[in-house]
């Protein structure tokens, strides 16, 4: 939880809503700006409680680097994925995967989650309640090894670097 | 209109098309729950996304200026997939949904004995 007495709890938040009204709004008049700002400072004002304090981001152009990482991956893989899907002669060999989490921080891992999600052949399933391992399924596996260390190199490291050193 | 954003555009279109629809088919016929679930999730997320971008290049070729209001469409799609897929995944291993007999691994969700952890202490609370 953060803090509840400053009026602007999460600015991060509040830029990030004023840039989605101005763009949902398509227009930059001064009004729009008013009724965006004030969105943008009542709506974190209403919702703090809500928010888990965020971890800081220590190293920014690795952040960039893994969102372009990211967004490459789910080009390549939605290939693949597409093809075992239309290949009328495949054998998918479909698996539930325990992968144990080296990251600790909530936010963390739900940026790892939704990474893996994201990325096509796996689905993270289920967060353990201890959450020291996330439950993937993942469409094809040949190596489930191969697939954890996969993950554990091309995204937690990276997000451990970025958020939690 | 030139020939070239045209030709780009209407490519960016049917690649979009055929990845939705591969998405959808996955959905009609894999085998089981969380097979399915892949298809939707997935192929959709690169098929949408080359539809907005054929959009975003026709209204910019047509109007003469950039808009990208189509980009909020893939951020909303992009922190919204992953969840609807986690929160789905969630509720068909709770409901202990079937799954095929080729799928390797057994968790523990799906297994018939109760067995429990304890909860994620909350950062502000711990255990309480």
């Amino acid at each position: 939880m953060i803090a509840p007495r400053s009026w602007l709890p999460t600015p991060v938040l509040s830029i990030l809503l004023l840039i989605v009204w101005l763009l949902l709004a398509r227009s930059y008049a001064f009004g729009q700006f008013v009724l965006g700002g004030a969105l943008a400072i009542l709506i974190p004002l209403l919702t703090y409680r809500f928010w888990d304090s965020k971890p800081r981001i220590k190293k920014p152009f690795k952040l960039l680097r893994y969102v372009l990482r990211v967004l490459g991956d789910i080009v390549t893989a939605n290939f693949e994925v597409a093809y075992l899907i239309a290949n009328p002669w495949r054998t998918l060999k479909p698996h539930f995967i325990e992968y144990p989490l080296m990251l600790e921080e909530r936010f963390t891992i739900t940026l790892l989650a939704s990474t893996i999600s994201l990325t096509p052949g796996t689905v993270s399933a289920n967060l353990r309640l201890d959450g020291k391992s996330l439950l993937i399924h993942a469409l094809n596996v040949d190596d489930e090894e191969a697939l954890i260390e996969q993950i554990r190199e091309r995204y937690e490291r990276p997000l451990k670097e970025i958020y939690e050193c | 209109m030139s020939l070239l954003v045209e030709a780009i555009t209407s490519l960016l279109l049917i690649a979009g098309g055929v990845f939705v629809f591969i998405g959808s088919l996955g959905m009609a016929h894999l085998r089981d729950f969380y097979m399915r679930l892949h298809g939707p999730t997935k192929a959709t997320t690169l098929g949408i996304g080359c539809m907005l971008i054929a959009s975003m290049l026709y209204f910019w070729s047509v109007d003469g200026k950039p808009d990208i209001q189509e980009m909020l469409i893939t951020l909303f799609l992009f922190i919204t997939a992953p969840v609807s897929a986690h929160l789905l995944a969630k509720t068909g291993l709770h409901m202990q949904l079937r799954h095929t007999d080729t799928t390797g691994g057994k968790p523990f969700e799906l297994r018939d004995e109760e067995v429990g952890d304890k909860p994620v202490p909350h950062p502000d609370k711990g255990h309480g």
